[in-house]
């Protein structure tokens, strides 16, 4: 028998639990309901087209989301690599004595302030280009760079997690088949971590997709598709923080929260991903 | 050993180097940088202004051309959301490790993953969605402000608080659980009196890290009511300053060096602050794991 104090507990930590759930739900219902105006008819198409010009009463998103892909597969392309290299130093391919320091640095990273990243590069990285190269400097590339220093700490906790329970497992069996460290990462961990290596992928893209402050202290805000590493861009995100601080009219409204919806579907998806490679284990 | 192995392992040897030395060399760059441009800017009127500290402190004076009324900002938004998530989200990371089962357990994890996801900017866009509504229906005075960004905030960090809880509550030994079980103890006293105590090292570096993380973000007050010029916070419902959101408009709106210098400064102050928050959480998520020689990494 559960005495009754228990069970009235255990209900309401069911409740507080419930209350995620509810956010989740709530989160989606409110972009859904406040974009609805945007799903009929003609606004769908003005809605999908290449256009952002509010004032002539065209409001195309897809300059947005393409820039938020560009942006953050770029920086991807560029983190993950880094990332990597630098698990396969911790565990094996640099000198011990390195490998502390090194995670402690990265774990350090997790705890700088977003905005302290653009405040620096703003002020450091935007010159360097603008000096390099012709424009502004607010560009793909300045934000490209960032956002990948941005989303390496979360790459490289997920590959280091998953390379340590790995290696715990096999690393005597690798010094008993006589293989060197590098050998023993190549050979053996690397192909036994193929999971974590997809989780720590998608959550690094989600990360990066999600982003605002990057993007709109150094992309430039450009409400067009970049030619060039160097042209401006806008990204979902900072669309919406854009929007929401200049605009009034309701069907820039509408498209605000359509770009809402958008991110909240990337996000499933990457989630979804998620849970396949997670199942797919066990 | 055929030569394209040993090429594919010069390639990893490499890579592991450069990005070895390249990650922290841009790490220290930009602290550096930071630490150049803004250590000069450190002094008492760096918070305060012109004001006299000590009137700003105990007498309420405004402070006009200082961090102060930021920091202060900062501070009561960070309470109200820590006072509105810590509770909800321990309870849920004690409900998901102890007593949710099958089904129930797999729907409610998938929830918190997909909060976890979530862009901070559309935490700030559904606040900015609710104050709409709010207009349209009942209250149509209604406008955005701290309550409201504290709310959003906490839906933001909850997150954190339930994964760390549940982790450090799942990592504890099973003996613990069996000398529960021996002395007669019901499954809510073996939670609340034994696991619980136990984990709470864990619970707490959760919630440093989920301070630190309401602390440093700026697209969700940027929805919900931040503004440049508010002063010191007067009540629930009103604008207020924030320092993550002090420094994102003076490095877009700065009109003189000193003000440029001041955005440094301030960077300073919010990366010590987190920097701080986040030694204080290692710390006892280390004790934790020296205690009871759990797995949970991270």
């Amino acid at each position: 028998m559960t005495p009754p104090t228990n069970r009235l507990a255990e209900r309401l930590l069911f409740c507080a639990t419930a209350v995620s759930a509810v956010a989740v739900l709530a989160i989606f219902g409110f972009l859904l309901w406040f974009s609805l105006p945007v799903f009929h008819g003609d606004a769908v198409a003005t809605l999908l087209s290449w256009q952002w010009r509010p004032l002539r009463g065209e409001f195309g998103i897809l300059p947005m989301l393409a820039g938020s892909l560009c942006l953050s597969v770029s920086a991807m392309l560029l983190a993950y690599p880094l990332a990597l290299g630098i698990c396969c130093f911790v565990h094996g391919a640099g000198p011990a004595r390195a490998a502390r320091p090194l995670v402690t640095a990265v774990r350090f990273m997790t705890s700088v302030p977003t905005v302290v990243y653009g405040l620096v590069s703003v002020f450091l990285l935007v010159p360097l280009i603008r000096n390099a190269f012709s424009g502004s400097g607010f560009s793909w590339l300045a934000a490209g760079l960032v956002l990948a220093v941005l989303v390496i700490p979360t790459i490289v906790l997920v590959i280091d997690g998953q390379f340590r329970q790995v290696q715990n497992g096999i690393g005597l069996t690798g010094i008993a088949l006589g293989l060197g460290p590098i050998q023993q990462l190549l050979r053996l961990t690397l192909p036994l971590s193929a999971r974590g290596l997809g989780v720590a992928a998608a959550l690094g893209f989600g990360r990066a997709i999600g982003d605002t402050l990057i993007p709109l202290m150094l992309a430039g805000n450009a409400a067009r598709l970049p030619h060039s590493l160097l042209d401006p861009m806008r990204t979902l995100t900072s669309h919406i923080a854009l929007v929401v601080a200049t605009d009034s009219q309701s069907l820039a409204y509408g498209s605000l929260f359509a770009c809402g919806v958008v991110l909240f579907l990337v996000s499933l998806l990457v989630n979804l991903a998620l849970r396949g490679l997670r199942a797919g284990h066990d | 050993m055929t030569s394209g192995a040993s090429i594919t392992e010069r390639a990893v040897c490499i890579l592991s180097w450069v990005s070895a030395l390249t990650v922290p060399a841009v790490l220290w760059t930009l602290m550096g940088f930071l630490l150049w441009r803004g250590a000069p800017g450190w002094s008492l009127a760096l918070f305060f202004g012109d004001t006299a500290p000590l009137d700003a402190l105990l007498r309420g004076a405004p402070v006009f051309d200082g961090l102060w009324p930021a920091c202060l900002g900062t501070l009561e938004l960070v309470g109200l959301a820590a006072g509105i998530a810590v509770p909800l989200g321990v309870a849920s990371g004690v409900y998901l490790a102890e007593y949710a089962s099958g089904r129930s357990r797999q729907v409610f994890s998938f929830c918190v993953d997909l909060l976890a996801g979530i862009p901070s900017i559309l935490m700030g866009l559904f606040g900015f969605a609710l104050i709409l509504l709010l207009r349209r229906t009942v209250a149509p005075a209604a406008n955005t402000g701290l309550l409201l960004s504290a709310l959003c905030l906490s839906l933001l960090v909850l997150p954190y608080l339930i994964s760390t809880t549940r982790l450090s509550i799942e990592g504890l030994p099973q003996e613990l659980r069996l000398a529960g079980a021996c002395l007669g103890l019901s499954h809510g006293q073996v939670v609340g009196r034994i696991l619980l105590p136990a984990a709470m090292h864990g619970v707490f570096s959760g919630i440093i890290l989920a301070v630190g993380r309401a602390a440093e973000d700026t697209a969700v007050i940027l929805l919900t009511g931040v503004v440049a010029n508010a002063g010191t916070p007067s009540s629930l419902t009103g604008k207020y300053e924030a320092l993550p959101f002090h420094i994102y408009y003076l490095a877009a709106e700065h009109q003189s060096p000193a003000q440029l210098t001041q955005a440094f400064a301030s960077a300073l102050v919010l990366l010590c602050l987190t920097g701080l928050m986040f030694a204080a959480a290692r710390l006892l998520h280390a004790r934790l794991e020296k205690k009871w020689k759990t797995g949970t990494t991270s």
